[in-house]
């Protein structure tokens, strides 16, 4: 196959402009990612997904054609024979006689919120204990080794507990909310962003880079701000995204377990799906939707997050 | 007294239920103000170990003992604690890595990487750090050194990267450079550009420079004087040019013959010395290169060869080396390469200029290279 002397002159003219951009100013290892990250299909399909997702979050709410918690339909409600999908309401209603198409948009915005925060908690604590270890085990010596060894025994606590159970138990301790199941994902995603954080500094301590600017002098905290860290955080972000996933699939689960949001007026797509259960047979919809939304935002947040860690990956680079 | 002398350096790796491993054994040379020395061998002979060991940059684990003496400036480099080998890192003295792109941070600006050593021993901070980070990128020979100062390392060529490392060791104008084989990442021009700079450097500030490499192209260029090593201990020792013009010790022989020539014919084979030095692991206690010398007699078994001093500040730790006699300056060095190994035989030879064996001594004081 040969290539078209004029698509040839495109690819070439690109590259020189690439090239001259890059000569204005330094690029960035980031920028360098971004760049790559944009010839991913995968990354792009992520990306439209979650743009879509967003969007909605923010301004679906405030377009939305019924009010979420408005039961308008309630006099047409039988006894396993809920108004179907027509033009007044899109999804039908629910077995409250609410408009489902209503409360799968403002639902969004619940997701959203309880994913940010929740992977927030757990980025913003993991990464400081992480840190803090990662840092004391780099440090060496009697005292590095045993803060190392401290912080590391509780996260292995933390691990030791399957997910799932941990976050109900913290839920359960601090009784069913919106802040509780925000709380208890972030702490179940703790585990992860710290052993991370941790063993790619230990990692990155080995590294060239760090023994020639201990051959100059340079001091070891110093060195583990401006060489190591920096270069820790490449996996650590990409775990953020996919983080993301997994915190909206279990801020559903608890919901769906009636640990989350006790708030009958906000809807929340594990509730919704919690509440359609006994409707299975008769409207299978009232789950197949949010849970279909789910799926679908958790897989945008997973296809951008894998992009990412191939973005990032100094082995996969040219 | 040289500026660096390491006296009997010795290195061991101890592993519950493995044989102990010298990585280096009783290795001794000495550094001077304005001189280049080599320190030459195959991968896996302890020459990176040696450099790390002078540097107090060996990581801290159980089983890894430092042994020996590394005086530099009437101080005892091994004795020194934490806080006081830091100090001397980068500011005395410097090192110079193979791989200039690993050695670089990836993530940070090569400003940043520069400006660090000068505020660390030179307390420069802000604009002023800057100006001369810029000039001593100058002086290594980084055109447009302003923008340079912006870039990331995988915006930079492999030579300028190693310039850019270079800048950072002589950021503080250190007395000692150890480069640890500075070009073997680089192609062959790069090569040649940073080996002159590296010469202009050593010349212009007297500094005194430990040259590791396994290059003897790059020793020929270089160094002033040669340690060989081979298997952790120093087997021979010479300035330059006797010691390309008649190699004593059948393993730096065996080095000179491996150099591939261009005068050679097509389709004539390399000379390789058969093996590696780490087929023979754990290596033996006479000679350590004994299973692979084609010298190799009774003698090089059980004890490891006694130091033997020549003329001209030579040295080597060989029962049976190579002989002087029987060729010229300029000859080819393997037409007096022994071809068959004689075991069990000592080949009658003629070493007039050789005074007898005198075993724990140092090497004698050098004197004047004859021209």
């Amino acid at each position: 196959m040969t290539i078209s002397p004029s698509k040839k002159k495109e690819k070439i003219d690109r590259l020189a402009e690439t090239a001259a951009r890059d000569d204005e100013r330094g690029v960035s290892l980031w920028q360098e990612a971004f760049r790559r990250l944009r010839r991913n299909p995968a990354a792009i399909i992520g990306t439209v997904i979650l743009a879509l997702f967003v969007l909605v979050a923010l301004v679906g709410p405030l377009l939305v054609p019924h009010a979420p918690d408005a039961q308008l339909w309630k006099g047409e409600v039988r006894l396993g024979d809920f108004p179907g999908p027509r033009a007044e309401n899109w999804f039908g209603t629910d077995q409250l006689g609410r408009d489902e198409f209503s409360r799968m948009i403002v639902g969004a915005r619940q997701t959203l919120l309880v994913g940010i925060v929740a992977t927030l908690i757990g980025l913003a604590v993991g990464s400081l204990i992480g840190g803090v270890a990662g840092a004391a085990a780099g440090l060496g010596g009697r005292w590095g080794r045993a803060i190392d060894n401290v912080l590391m025994r509780f996260i292995d606590m933390l691990l030791a507990m399957p997910s799932l159970l941990l976050a109900i138990s913290i839920a359960a301790l601090l009784g069913a909310g919106l802040t509780t199941v925000m709380i208890a994902v972030g702490v179940v995603s703790v585990p992860v962003f710290a052993r991370l954080l941790r063993g790619s500094m230990i990692a990155q301590s080995n590294s060239d880079y760090v023994l020639a600017a201990t051959s100059l002098g340079v001091k070891k905290p110093k060195i583990a701000l401006t060489h190591v860290v920096p270069n820790s955080l490449a996996p650590v972000i990409v775990q953020a995204t996919l983080t993301l996933a997994t915190a909206i699939i279990e801020a559903a689960a608890l919901s769906f377990l009636g640990l989350g949001n006790n708030d009958a007026s906000i809807p929340e797509w594990g509730v919704m799906l919690a509440d359609a259960q006994p409707y299975l047979d008769s409207a299978p919809r009232l789950a197949i939707l949010p849970a279909v939304a789910i799926i679908i935002t958790a897989l945008g947040f997973t296809l951008l997050g894998e992009a990412m860690r191939e973005a990032l990956d100094p082995k996969l680079r040219k | 007294m040289a500026l660096l002398e390491v006296e009997d350096l010795s290195v061991t790796f101890a592993r519950r239920g493995q044989r102990t491993v010298h990585a280096v054994d009783g290795v001794s040379f000495s550094v001077d103000a304005g001189e280049v020395v080599g320190l030459v061998g195959e991968s896996g002979c302890g020459k990176s170990v040696t450099s790390l060991a002078i540097m107090g940059l060996l990581p801290k684990q159980p089983g890894l003992a430092v042994g020996g003496k590394a005086v530099f400036d009437g101080t005892d480099l091994l004795q020194l604690d934490d806080r006081s080998r830091r100090d001397i890192r980068g500011r005395d003295i410097a090192m110079i890595f193979q791989d200039p792109l690993s050695s670089l941070n990836p993530v940070i600006p090569i400003g940043l990487q520069v400006t660090e050593v000068l505020t660390r021993h030179r307390g420069m901070k802000g604009a002023a750090a800057e100006k001369e980070a810029a000039e001593l990128l100058d002086r290594v020979g980084i055109p447009d050194p302003r923008r340079r100062l912006k870039e990331y390392p995988h915006q930079l060529s492999g030579g300028m990267r190693q310039r850019a490392l270079i800048a950072m060791a002589v950021a503080c104008q250190p007395r000692l450079l150890i480069a640890d084989e500075p070009t073997t990442a680089l192609d062959v021009t790069i090569q040649a550009q940073i080996l002159e700079l590296l010469k202009g450097l050593v010349r212009d500030s007297d500094t005194a420079l430990l040259m590791i490499t396994h290059d003897l192209g790059v020793v020929a260029g270089m160094c002033d004087t040669v340690n060989v090593l081979y298997a952790g201990r120093v087997v021979e020792t010479a300035r330059r040019r006797p010691l390309f013009r008649e190699p004593r010790h059948p393993y730096t022989v065996g080095l000179l013959g491996s150099v591939p020539r261009l005068d050679a014919g097509r389709g004539e084979r390399l000379n390789a010395i058969p093996g590696s030095v780490r087929d023979v692991l754990p290596w033996p206690d006479g000679c350590a290169f004994a299973p692979r010398c084609e010298r190799r007699v009774d003698a090089c078994v059980g004890e490891p060869p006694a130091l033997v001093l020549a003329h001209h500040g030579r040295s080597y730790r060989c029962v049976n080396p190579a002989p002087v006699a029987g060729y010229a300056p300029g000859d080819d060095v393997r037409a007096v390469v022994p071809t068959q190994a004689q075991p069990g035989s000592v080949p009658a030879q003629a070493v007039p200029d050789d005074p007898p064996t005198v075993p724990g001594l140092g090497p004698a004081p050098r004197e004047e290279e004859s021209a």
